[in-house]
């Protein structure tokens, strides 16, 4: 088998993100192995593969979130512009704050959507215009207008593609450079679905973006770039329009043609 | 032929055992329901000529014409809100700890048995406990304040375990949601955990002090006076509870002060329901909110 | 871009380092709660640490033969004598009484909860349980003492006015609903495949209930009857309002006896100083009675963890 791309051919994509020979395994079992990939910076990554081949364990590697798996066993590095997040002193809190996430079903906490979006700021020391950041938070989510007369009702008064946008927007909030997405559609209808495809596009222009999902099509809309796992081993990695219509490895061919997974 | 669509007499007799058996069980079932009803009727009916304004406010006498639980009423008040204030945040600091930070460690193991069996041992112990620890080796006397730190001894296993059930009940979701955007676990738990298991909490809390406030051992233990003619004005007096001056009137062998203690037990019972009935209707509302 | 931000999204190494100030706050609060959950084990500690220097004085006074199997208790009257047994006597002929009652009474009514009952029925029958439960144990020993006895003595006339019977009986329905809750939990805790199973093959209500379930349940079942009893014998104010302030070594219930507990009690009315033995003999009750309870609670563990019935 070859040697999968590391990196996208074009010079001005720099990655942000980067995993070095990753393994990750819980207790005795290995769940990721020997991953290599770069995830350029302003772009939106897409992580493909069959239900089972590691695609949510790699993603929660990236921002920590692995820590409270206590099994759980990082071998490799994890490098955030060329700084190990599993150093020996870096603060996992930190490394939150840089990179978001947003999970598979929409988790807004139980209090109003003011709260929801002010929250993570305010614990962080924000002390601006709370009322100016919850706005442009809402705004880059696609959420303000609909909320706009209503930010101090329960968040768990919204219809599940609202609670989902209310999550990005809590994200944004807190201005992350980067931001992860396990499978952010799966569980909403192909209304909402598009909606949040919509908005990815448009956040693609200030934030790094890996996205996980099992729907390929999804997958070939959003994304510039695709990394496609199998196994817990990265198949391939590229840009998204040559994963799809020239992939390079047999697998990687099967899989987008529906042939397995 | 119509021999065949019989039943054989053995099964007769089975179905008629299984009869029986059953209006058995459906009798003690009911059983429960008739004593309650008795209980109540006949403390009711004791007592309810005894109870008015007069009674609430008068201190216990001689006379029973006279005599008024005032002293019993704001002596319990001012113990239970004592239990309270100290048991609340004690028991509550207990069940985050367990149920947020403690790992499978030998000395997290010790506590979870101490307090499974903290929460067996006789309240008369922990009246024992009290009188040593709190009367004489804190030197605290007889005083209410000693009488609220055994009380929080005794509902203390309770309230631990009642708070870690709801703590237990919020959902990971939510942890994880605050985690991912970068709060620490202390953030986390103070601004969305307690939150959400507050519902819980409360119901927890009602039914441990409604435990309190029906005990009497204890108190007798650390020296809650039986007769009392004054209210206490300040933590450090002496005082007396509702169901200590139920028992001295029901030791007492003139009839007259049997009904007293049943229009004192009517009060009881009317806080008791009051306190029930509260929790209750945080559990409703909570539920309501959640949907 | 909004203004005044403290938070610069520039991911130097310094910065992701920086928290560590933050750190010492979290495991300071860390510390706090656990020193919390620690308190539970102090007090058990200190429990065991009271009980037992005040038993060791007493014994000190009195040889622990004589006290453990001793037939007279009279510690503070004139000639002295300290046998415990007419206690524990007291306190077992009670316990055994309310054993009688409460456990079949409460197993019958957990076997129709959980086999028979509506969801109506179990929505009033539930909490109908749950109020006699919380009824704190003064109201019982009042109705043990103005209801119960006088019917008792109605029909037998010579039954003391202070009696065991009238006792146990308050006490069984006061363990009544902790057997019913327990077992209810146990009996539903039996996979409903084992019931349909029985019924397919032509079984009765009854025997599946006494063939199947309740054995299918009888670790759970036979827990609750040790946790019962144990809870029986901590009983106080009930046995000392209506069974009476006479140690008596008797299996008679029409007649007056003295538990531990309620001994205890008759002491701490009194005016017992400190360093005396009438003041230590409190604590040798106590430290006997709570040996009992502390056996019972771990043998109905050990029953659970041992016989515990494992349905996949």
């Amino acid at each position: 088998m070859t040697e999968p791309a590391l990196t996208a051919d074009t010079a001005n994509d720099v990655p942000i993100l980067e995993a070095r020979n990753v393994t990750i395994s819980y207790g005795d079992k290995p769940a990721i192995r020997e991953v290599n990939v770069r995830i350029p910076e302003r772009r939106i990554t897409a992580i493909i593969g069959p239900s089972g081949c590691g695609k949510s364990t790699l993603i929660r590697q990236f921002n920590r979130m692995n820590d409270f798996i206590l099994s759980a066993r990082l071998e490799g590095q994890i490098l955030y512009r060329g700084v190990d997040l599993y150093g020996p002193r870096v603060d996992a809190v930190e490394v939150r704050r840089r990179i978001g996430m947003v999970f598979q079903k929409p988790n807004p906490f139980p209090k109003s959507i003011l709260r929801n979006v002010a929250w993570g700021p305010q614990i962080n020391g924000f002390k601006g215009d709370l009322h100016e950041l919850v706005e442009s938070a809402l705004r880059k989510a696609a959420l303000w207008d609909e909320v706009k007369d209503r930010l101090n009702e329960s968040a768990l008064s919204l219809s599940g593609g609202q609670q989902q946008r209310l999550c990005i927007a809590r994200a944004l909030a807190l201005q992350p450079e980067i931001v992860l997405m396990d499978e952010p559609a799966s569980a909403l209808d192909p209304v909402s679905t598009s909606r949040i495809e919509d908005l990815l596009f448009e956040l693609r222009e200030r934030y790094t973006i890996v996205i996980v999902t099992h729907n390929m099509q999804q997958a070939a809309r959003v994304s510039d770039y695709t990394a496609f796992l199998d196994t817990g081993k990265l198949v391939e990695f590229g840009e998204t329009d040559q994963v799809f219509t020239r992939p390079k490895e047999k697998r990687t061919e099967d899989y987008v043609s529906g042939r397995f997974g | 032929m119509s021999g065949m669509l019989e039943p054989p007499p053995t099964l007769l007799r089975r179905r008629r055992r299984s009869r029986l058996f059953r209006l058995l069980c459906l009798a003690t079932t009911w059983f429960s329901l008739f004593v309650l009803v008795v209980l109540l009727v006949h403390a009711t009916r004791e007592g309810l000529p005894w109870l008015d304004v007069q009674f609430l406010t008068d201190f216990p006498s001689r006379f029973a014409e006279r005599a008024g639980i005032k002293s019993a009423l704001v002596g319990t008040l001012w113990v239970i809100s004592f239990t309270a204030a100290i048991s609340v945040p004690l028991g509550v600091a207990a069940a985050v700890y367990l149920e947020e930070y403690a790992r499978k460690r030998p000395v997290n193991t010790i506590i979870e048995v101490s307090i499974a069996n903290l929460a067996g041992v006789p309240s008369i112990v922990y009246g024992m406990l009290g009188l040593v620890l709190f009367v004489r080796w804190l030197a605290l006397g007889r005083s209410v304040i000693a009488g609220a730190l055994t009380m929080t001894l005794l509902i203390l296993p309770t309230m631990i375990i009642a708070a870690r059930e709801a703590l237990r009940a919020v959902p990971g979701s939510i942890r994880r949601g605050s985690y991912a955007l970068g709060a620490t676990q202390w953030q986390t738990i103070r601004h969305h955990v307690i939150p959400a298991a507050l519902p819980g909490i409360l119901t927890g809390t009602i039914l441990g002090l409604s435990r309190a406030i029906g005990e009497t051992a204890p108190l007798v233990m650390i020296g809650a006076l039986t007769y009392v003619a004054f209210v206490p004005e300040g933590p450090m007096d002496a005082f007396t509870a509702l169901p200590i001056q139920i028992f001295n009137w029901v030791s007492r062998p003139q009839p007259e002060f049997h009904q007293l203690a049943a229009a004192g037990i009517l009060v009881l019972l009317a806080a008791l329901l009051a306190m029930n009935a509260a929790a209750v209707f945080i559990r409703q509302r909570s539920q309501r909110n959640r949907a | 871009m909004v203004k005044g931000r403290a938070l610069a999204p520039v991911p130097s190494v310094a910065a992701l380092l920086r928290g560590s100030r933050r750190r010492w706050h979290e495991e300071g609060i860390k510390g706090v709660l656990f020193l919390c959950a620690l308190l539970s084990v102090v007090v058990t500690l200190s429990i065991v640490i009271v009980l037992a220097t005040e038993t060791a004085r007493f014994f000190a006074h009195v040889p622990v033969w004589d006290f453990l199997f001793g037939r007279r208790w009279t510690p503070l009257l004139e000639p002295r004598s300290f046998g415990v047994l007419p206690l524990v006597g007291g306190t077992m002929l009670i316990v055994a009484g309310a054993g009688l009652i409460g456990v079949p009474i409460g197993l019958a009514s957990a076997v129709h909860l959980s086999e028979y009952a509506s969801a109506r029925a179990r929505s009033i029958i539930k909490p109908v349980l749950e109020i006699l439960a919380g009824i704190p144990t003064v109201v019982y020993g009042y109705f043990a003492l103005t209801f119960i006895t006088p019917l008792l003595r109605g029909v037998v006339p010579s039954t003391g006015v202070f009696n065991a019977a009238s006792a146990s009986i308050v006490v069984g329905i006061m363990i009544l609903p902790m057997v019913a809750s327990l077992c209810d939990d146990a009996l539903r805790a039996v996979p409903d495949a084992l019931r349909q199973g029985a019924y397919a093959v032509g079984a009765t209500p009854f025997e599946v209930s006494t063939r199947i379930v309740i054995p299918g349940a009888l670790s759970g079942i036979m827990a609750s009857f040790v946790l019962a009893m144990s809870r029986a014998v901590g009983e106080t104010m009930a046995v000392t309002i209506a069974a009476g302030a006479t140690p008596n070594l008797t299996l008679n219930p029409l007649e007056s006896v003295q538990t531990m507990t309620a001994y205890i009690v008759q002491v701490s009315l009194g005016d017992t100083p400190a360093g005396t033995v009438e003041y230590q003999t409190i604590f040798a009750v106590g430290a006997l009675l709570f040996l009992i309870t502390l056996a019972a609670n771990v043998g109905a563990h050990r029953i659970l963890k041992r016989f515990r019935e494992v349905y996949e």
